[in-house]
């Protein structure tokens, strides 16, 4: 059968039954995920789930039922359920769900791929993360090494019953290796290209050699190894340069996630908390300093990042959001059931769902801080910074409910003094308030240091969900930042 | 899914490989999910599914195969992928036989399947929330939450002769109550939905948000903290990854070298157990092998780690072996091939007798805070497990043994270690279920000298 076909089944079956509005989204997901362990096979696995998820809405309130069992029976009787469960929430409501038009769209969109990542042989998989092992295990004082690879082809059919037709399939890579080395009573820990399971991006198989994994694994090795005799980052309020990966996380951490809408208007305070941009502070408040530029944009011309595609999992296309412009906080991202709550008449599409047993909700893009607009690179911000500290890959990142105050510690640091590196520094951490944090931030490197990072793993919604979002980052210096609290008192 | 169906698939599956070994693991979910903000119901979604993951093993070579399609094309198409990637591999010398017959065979849990969870409707599930909007109501606050019901099913079978299963419901709410300055919270949940009463936790958390109104800061430092259950099982959640035979054979977890010694106080005793009447889960790994019951810390010393089959073999040939432990097969182990090897997921704390209520030990609190549950907690030092992470939904100053206000929310650097040694009192342990970990049988602790460094400004 057609998947058109499907869809009519489930269209029919639950306008017919009442239904003022139903979409549906077929998905077929396949992943094939490698892992090494000091040179030996981890994990080797893939997985493939097919099946179909249809939201209804009835007497003005929501119902979602899924299925992986795709014959008409089953179809139907899901479509019967979810309009069972629409007619359960109507009773209880204080806020009837007003939905933003949107035009019905025919149309197919696949990720631009080199090489399908799939075409690639296990063998050649297994072959370069065992050879990576090999050469962190090379530095004498590497007591665990791990690489890991990540393939994902998800495709999507999605209709609703205005007639919309949108045919996507999104083509995922990701890579990447970590070296720790246990001695006395510390463990340390060195990741590349970043840590928690490397970069991944919407792209085919070429990714992987870009990123040049191989060429990197000794240097990360050795730097795991020196961190021992390192010496531990100082505490103080101090000048601080974050490396664009640690910016990328920043970012999503306390922009990304305070402009979701559905949180600001309260939908997510029983798990994953609120939002301190109420809003009023909408085209008001000062988020950062003037040269803080912050986009949520899902389009193609954006770049490969997890957050791109051609329309949401509502049915709206793909949008550039100006989210902070020169330190002004200018824009949330929305639905097509939120955006009234901002005076919008259409939803900025940012819907989407982990699968097909999920309902869409508000999720990053590709949230991103634009380059620095004069020529800066990364050395030439260095030399322009007197006395401060330099961090490089996440190690912790945590954030309160309403995300004002945040703590992130970093794999490694150096010293800056008159404009040079110094020594390197082990247990680097920093924490502030986000306003304040943004509004201290002095320099950003220029478009050639700017990297669009992927986040593969952010959690959101109950039941929850995993979504991967992406983040574009130069490096940036920040002014006078609270330097080393994680370890006070311990 | 029953137990037969699961063996005929199997069957067909094993005509399908050519690996000398097969197993396939099921899993089968009827979940849903009524979920609610600002007093309605603003999300409500339901999902069926079914999974089968199917293992293939040549000679030291090991893959696996996921799907939910069950037809033959699907099931050949699985079986060939998990063939081909496991032949793609080099022979690793330490990967076991699959588990036998007799490694499987266990004893039956506690009945954790319960007809009146399994027949909850949305109906049921939204009257349960409509009840919990009215307490909101009459307290003049806003509400957010959740009621999900599921029933799900779990079976392992492999070519050697094991077949294991295992079927449960479970229910659970989880509610916020809002108000202008302050909020409340209260979790739980229970395989039998008599267990789980929307309308007490509904009072219970709207008290919390009213009693919290217009908090008042203190300055970070030092204080003596009364630790509700599911703030306890948040923040201890974070070591369990640590307690398994792969993390000390890895040199990845703080208990490197510590095994045997006195690491807590006297009055921390643990154990993994998940036959014990409050505890949810399957009676078999992810091997199919029974689990037993272990000894992990006993009066503050740590006993023991948990041991997968190949992790127990390639222990007893290690140079740690001396240092890790009694070496035997608990039943711990997650699906293989897998990076982490096992962890004990089914902890229970033993308290020492002497228990106290979180009323008393707010009565026996000159000053301290009450801490009703903790947020984004992460791991700032992996060897002397430093935790970070923030108060919230109910943070309130007690002085003379009263409560007296709320407090704006904290954020903690804390050693767990320096934590377990330092627990001044424990209520009797409850099922307690919180975000971060795991949901286990823990009591509240009163706590001396908690690291709080930064406050926030809510």
């Amino acid at each position: 059968m057609s998947m058109k076909q499907i869809a009519d089944w489930a269209l029919n079956a639950a306008t017919g039954r009442g239904a003022a509005y139903a979409d549906l989204r077929i998905v077929d997901h396949r992943q094939r995920t490698l892992a090494t362990k000091n040179g030996k096979v981890g994990h080797a696995g893939s997985a493939e789930s097919l099946g179909v998820g249809i939201r209804v809405l009835v007497d003005n309130a929501w119902g979602f039922a899924s299925t992986d069992d795709l014959s008409r029976e089953a179809v139907e009787k899901c479509a019967a359920q979810a309009l069972e469960i629409a007619r359960a929430s109507a009773g209880v409501q204080e806020q009837p769900v007003r939905l933003a038009p949107e035009p019905a769209v025919k149309i197919e969109w696949a990720t631009p791929c080199k090489i399908d990542p799939f075409s690639t042989s296990i063998d050649q998989n297994l072959d370069l993360l065992t050879r990576i092992d090999a050469e962190l295990l090379s530095v004498k004082g590497v007591t665990l090494a791990e690489s890991s690879m990540q393939l994902g082809r998800y495709e999507q059919w999605f209709y609703n019953s205005d007639g919309s037709d949108i045919h996507q399939t999104r083509v995922t890579t990701g890579a990447g290796f970590s070296a720790l080395a246990f001695a006395g009573t510390e463990i340390m820990k060195r990741s590349y290209p970043n840590s928690f399971g490397g970069q991944h991006q919407n792209k085919g198989y070429e990714l992987i050699d870009e990123l040049e994994l191989l060429q990197n694994a000794r240097r990360i090795g050795e730097e795991a190894v020196a961190l021992h005799k390192a010496d531990r980052c100082p505490e103080g309020k101090m000048d601080l340069i974050l490396d664009s990966s640690q910016l990328g996380l920043q970012i999503h951490e306390s922009i990304g996630h305070p402009i979701e809408l559905d949180r600001v208007l309260g939908y997510e305070a029983n798990f994953a908390g609120t939002s301190f941009l109420t809003l009023e502070k909408l085209r008001t408040l000062r988020y950062g300093s003037d040269i803080v530029n912050v986009v949520a944009d899902a389009t193609e011309q954006h770049g490969p990042g997890l957050g791109t595609f051609a329309y949401d999992d509502e049915g709206v296309q793909a949008q550039c959001t100006p989210i902070i412009t020169h330190g002004l906080f200018t824009g949330y991202i929305s639905s097509r059931e939120t955006a009234h709550a901002i005076g919008e008449n259409r939803s900025n599409g940012t819907m989407r769902a982990e699968g097909w047993n999920r309902i869409p909700l508000v999720r990053m893009t590709n949230i991103s801080i634009l380059p620095g607009e004069k020529p800066l690179t990364f050395e030439q911000l260095i030399a322009g910074t007197d006395d401060g500290i330099y961090m490089q890959t996440n190690r912790s990142w945590s954030i309160d409910d309403k995300r004002y105050n945040f703590q992130f510690g970093c794999e490694i640091g150096w010293e800056i003094k008159g404009g040079k590196l110094g020594r390197m520094l082990k247990n680097p951490s920093y924490s502030g308030i986000t306003t304040e944090f943004w509004n201290s931030m002095d320099a950003i490197c220029s478009r050639d240091q700017w990297t669009l990072w992927g986040t593969p793993n952010c959690g959101k919604g109950q039941p929850m969900q995993t979504m991967g979002t992406g983040h574009g980052a130069s490096p940036a210096r920040f002014h006078g930042v609270k330097i080393g609290t994680a370890y006070k008192g311990n | 899914m029953d137990q037969s169906r699961a063996e005929a698939i199997f069957d067909k599956v094993k005509k399908y490989a050519s690996a000398a070994e097969v197993e396939v693991i099921f899993s089968s979910t009827n979940f849903s999910l009524t979920r609610f903000a600002n007093n309605t119901i603003h999300q409500n979604v339901s999902e069926v599914n079914e999974v089968a993951s199917i293992r293939a093993a040549f000679d030291g070579k090991t893959a696996r195969a996921t799907t939910n399609r069950f037809d033959d094309d699907s099931l050949k198409r699985a079986v060939q992928s998990a063939e081909q990637m496991a032949k793609a591999q080099e022979t690793d010398p330490d990967r076991l036989p699959m588990a036998s017959a007799a490694e499987g065979k266990a004893a039956e849990p506690p009945s954790r399947w319960f007809d009146q969870t399994a027949a909850l409707t949305p109906a049921d599930r939204a009257d349960g929330v409509a009840k919990i909007v009215d307490a909101a109501k009459k307290n003049k606050l806003v509400t957010a939450g959740i009621f999900s019901s599921s029933q799900s099913a779990e079976a392992i079978v492999n070519a050697n002769g094991l077949s294991a299963y295992h079927r449960q419901t479970s229910a659970e709410v989880s509610i916020t109550m809002l108000a202008d300055s302050s909020s409340g919270w209260q979790k739980a949940n229970s395989p039998d939905v008599k267990n789980v009463d929307p309308v007490r936790l509904a009072e219970i958390a709207a008290q919390k948000a009213r009693d919290s109104r217009a908090p008042q800061e203190l300055p970070p430092g030092k204080y003596t903290v009364i630790l509700e259950p599911a703030a306890v099982l948040d923040l201890i959640g974070f070591m369990f990854w640590d307690f398994g035979g792969m993390a000390i054979l890895d040199q990845r977890s703080f208990l490197n070298n510590r095994i045997g010694t006195k690491l807590f106080g006297e009055n921390i005793s643990i154990v993994d157990d998940v036959f014990h009447p409050l505890q949810s889960n399957t009676p078999f790994d992810g091997e199919g092998v029974r689990r037993s019951r272990v000894n992990l810390v006993e009066k503050g010393v740590v006993r023991n780690v948990v041991y997968a089959r190949g992790t127990a073999a390639k222990m007893r040939q290690s140079e740690f072996k001396d240092k890790a432990g009694e070496i035997r097969v608990t039943g711990h182990g997650f699906p293989l091939p897998n990076e982490m090897g096992e962890a004990p997921t089914n902890i229970v704390f033993l308290t020492p007798g002497n228990e106290q209520t979180v009323e008393q030990m707010i009565a026996g609190t000159e000053r301290g805070i009450l801490i009703t549950r903790l947020w984004y907690i992460r791991e700032v030092d992996l060897y002397e497990k430093i935790l970070t992470g923030m108060t919230r939904d109910g943070t309130f100053l007690v002085e003379g043994g009263k409560v007296k206000h709320g407090l704006r929310n904290f954020r903690f650097n804390q050693s767990l270690i320096e934590m377990l040694n330092n627990v001044e009192a424990m209520s009797h342990a409850v099922r307690a279920s919180g975000e971060e970990a795991f949901d286990m049988v823990v009591p509240a602790m009163k706590i001396g000298g908690f690291n709080f460094t930064e406050v926030t400004r809510f």
